[in-house]
């Protein structure tokens, strides 16, 4: 399973090289043409089986060119949330900072994994035999959180992990039967869908995947890559927030796992297109696969950069559902990733110029 | 102008759903217009050429000029229908809770809402948050309930004429647009081709002029829009006061009025003795602050009308700065 790989590689934002590789090796053989980016992120290249002549149904023609087949931009970032070596205790403890958001809460006594050489460490915590009144009920703060690699001095500490070093959960992929678990499922089980896209038949029209980095960082790899792109519309493809687990009120649950893949319609950092939105909706019930509509106004992607690209590109999120995302071990659906993967193949076979004309007479 | 202004005030238009907004719109301008065209993301973008110069015949002596006003609302949208049919929602743009409180909304399709609020509070002398507000459309189940999760709704209130002041939901930023199409009506001859772009997701991310602005590639950009005013009994103090002329924005949160724009604003108001204020706004922007980071830069600046009671069901402003803000927009397009 290609997520199993993803997720145990390695690449907080800015450090995707790793992760990189294993895209590099999943998808090379399946597309006409591949590169890396000046920011780091895989453009990957599928031609599309539209006839480029005079006669080819308007359907299927950019309008910019007018011979142009259209252009699709897949978009899902490699890049995890993380920890960034900052500074050093004089016991040989590193102090660190978050890339990315954390929750503080969850981190005193995990393991990490830190640096290229994946040295083993763990987030200290005091032992509860010794915590005073009133401890128990803080939270400790990130900056006073200590990372212990087992250096017995500080010097020792900077020559294994020099300022900068990055860190992320030492977290093993697991198969729980009808689900799996493992870190970074945002954004690695989009990078998983994709691969799956990529790995499947042609579309007519021509596929431009983009393998980003640095979203978590402030959706910076898509914005470049839409714009080397320019495509006719695009989607990105997630691990979103599922907040299923039990509630004192009859409120959303954000996403619920094994509802089927999650639609954006609005978040803090887009609008999503709703003719994409529709194409979605109506081919997931003319097949009987389930869908969601995503809580609107929680989270963001990389479609906030996506579709400020040159002169705007319609675009939608479409999500695997994912309990516990950004924490230390996530868990998602094996059905709800297979109907992302199946529902974005039949949307994308039915997306046609006609979709994006729609509401467009000029 | 009455009319336009009652007709574009009550068509509903949340940012990204603006189809309904765009048609009225495009109906009001396609007389008009040498060219007009939807772009990617929804605005609707209106090309006025240039005339030939009266001395030398030749057209091009004028630049690309960008008037851009949004045709976007602010308003609501379902996140969540429970099993009694009650909905909750978020807000699309910059919606206070308080203004929500006993609202009415209206969806797309005309169903309507009324916005109630949780009674077990633990403290009901503050103001609610948006988690405590719910949206009752007279459903009684979540299978009868006819909105749902991602349905965009926004406020509804009848457009009102008092004395000197018009009242309406959604004066921003319509009245700019009331403000482009009437120019757009009365501009005769100007050497500059002029783009009207009535942009999209404004309210949100300021995303449809900025966009717009990459695919016209102007010379020159001017927002109108609205801005608060500080003439209000114990409000925050603000140099812009309604009824006083349209406000030329020096700066706001988002951006540096470019000088260039913001002088040529005021040397053709004092020229053809317009009233105008000058405007600092402390909290907001308008799309002009994306227009002006388009490319490799676009001078921009923006003329506001002044608007009390902004981002609420009741937005007010003056005839007579309305009225001002097309004859200086007229005074601007008509020389080089």
């Amino acid at each position: 399973m290609i997520l199993r790989e993803l997720s145990e590689a390695v690449g907080v934002s800015g450090d995707e090289g790793s992760v990189r590789v294993v895209v590099l090796d999943a998808v090379r053989e399946h597309v006409d043409e591949v590169k890396v980016d000046t920011m780091g992120n895989v453009l990957a290249f599928k031609r599309g089986t539209a006839r480029l002549s005079a006669s080819t149904e308007p359907g299927e023609v950019s309008s910019k060119s007018g011979r142009q087949r259209m252009r699709v931009m897949l978009a899902a970032h490699m890049d995890e949330v993380g920890l960034m070596v900052v500074g050093y205790d004089n016991d040989g403890f590193l102090r660190v900072r978050a890339i990315g958001s954390i929750d503080p809460r969850l981190l005193p006594g995990t393991l990490l994994q830190v640096g290229p050489e994946r040295i083993p460490a763990v987030i200290g915590a005091k032992p509860i035999h010794l915590l005073e009144n009133g401890e128990r009920e803080k939270v400790p703060k990130l900056e006073d959180l200590l990372v212990d690699i087992g250096a017995k001095s500080k010097d020792e500490a900077r020559k294994l992990a020099p300022l900068g070093t990055y860190a992320t959960f030492a977290t093993q992929f697991r198969e729980l039967g009808p689900t799996v678990s493992g870190k970074a499922f945002d954004d690695r089980a989009g990078c998983a869908v994709l691969v799956e896209l990529l790995r499947g038949e042609r579309f007519r029209f021509d596929l431009h995947a983009a393998f980003t980095v640095q979203e978590e960082f402030g959706l910076r790899g898509a914005r470049v890559a839409a714009y080397g792109i320019e495509p006719d519309c695009g989607f990105a493809l997630e691990g979103t927030i599922a907040d299923d687990i039990p509630k004192d009120k009859d409120v959303s649950p954000t996403t619920e796992l094994g509802q089927g893949p999650a639609i954006t319609v609005m978040d803090y950092s887009f609008i999503a297109d709703r003719r994409l939105v529709q194409l979605l909706t109506s081919t997931a019930e003319e097949l009987g696969i389930p869908y969601q509509i995503k809580q609107p106004g929680i989270g963001g992607t990389d479609a906030g950069t996506i579709h400020l690209a040159r002169e705007g590109v319609p675009s939608v999120t479409v999500a695997v559902p994912c309990r516990y995302i950004h924490s230390p071990v996530a868990l998602l659906s094996l059905e709800d990733f297979n109907n992302t993967v199946r529902l974005m193949r039949e949307s994308l076979s039915r997306l046609t110029r006609r979709t994006l004309n729609r509401g467009r007479r000029n | 102008m009455r009319e336009l202004i009652r007709e574009l005030v009550e068509t509903y238009g949340p940012s990204g759903v603006e189809e309904q907004i765009r048609a009225v719109i495009r109906a009001e301008v396609e007389p008009f217009a040498d060219e007009l065209r939807v772009d990617p993301l929804g605005s609707l973008v209106v090309r006025k050429q240039g005339s030939p110069s009266a001395s030398s015949g030749q057209t091009g002596e004028g630049k690309r000029l960008v008037l851009a006003a949004h045709m976007d609302e602010i308003g609501i949208m379902v996140t969540y229908v429970d099993e009694k049919g009650f909905a909750r929602f978020t807000r699309i743009g910059g919606v206070s809770p308080l203004t929500c409180v006993s609202a009415r909304v209206a969806f797309a399709d005309g169903t309507v809402g009324v916005i109630g609020i949780e009674e077990k509070r633990e403290d009901t002398s503050k103001a609610p948050k948006f988690e405590q507000l719910y949206l009752d459309v007279g459903a009684t189940s979540r299978d009868d309930c006819p909105v749902h999760v991602g349905d965009a709704a926004v406020f509804v209130r009848p457009f009102a004429v008092q004395g000197a002041r018009l009242i309406a939901k959604a004066m921003d930023d319509r009245i700019g647009c009331a403000v482009l199409i009437e120019t757009l009506r009365r501009l005769e001859r100007t050497p500059h081709d002029v783009y009207f772009v009535f942009s999209v997701q404004e309210e949100t991310t300021l995303s449809g002029a900025r966009t717009s602005a990459y695919g016209i590639e102007p010379d020159m950009a001017i927002a109108v829009d609205v801005t608060v005013t500080g003439d209000k009994p114990e409000c925050r103090p603000m140099a812009v006061e309604l009824g006083k002329g349209p406000a030329v924005k020096v700066q706001d949160s988002g951006m540096i009025a470019h000088p260039r724009v913001r002088d040529l604003l005021v040397q053709r108001a004092k020229e053809a003795d317009i009233p105008y204020q000058l405007e600092v706004l402390e909290r907001g922007t308008t799309d002009a602050a994306a227009m002006q980071l388009v490319r490799a830069g676009v001078p921009s600046g923006c003329l506001s009308i002044p608007c009390r009671y902004v981002h609420s069901p009741s937005e007010m402003v003056d005839e007579g700065d309305v009225e001002n803000g097309v004859r200086l927009l007229l005074e601007v397009l008509r020389a080089a």
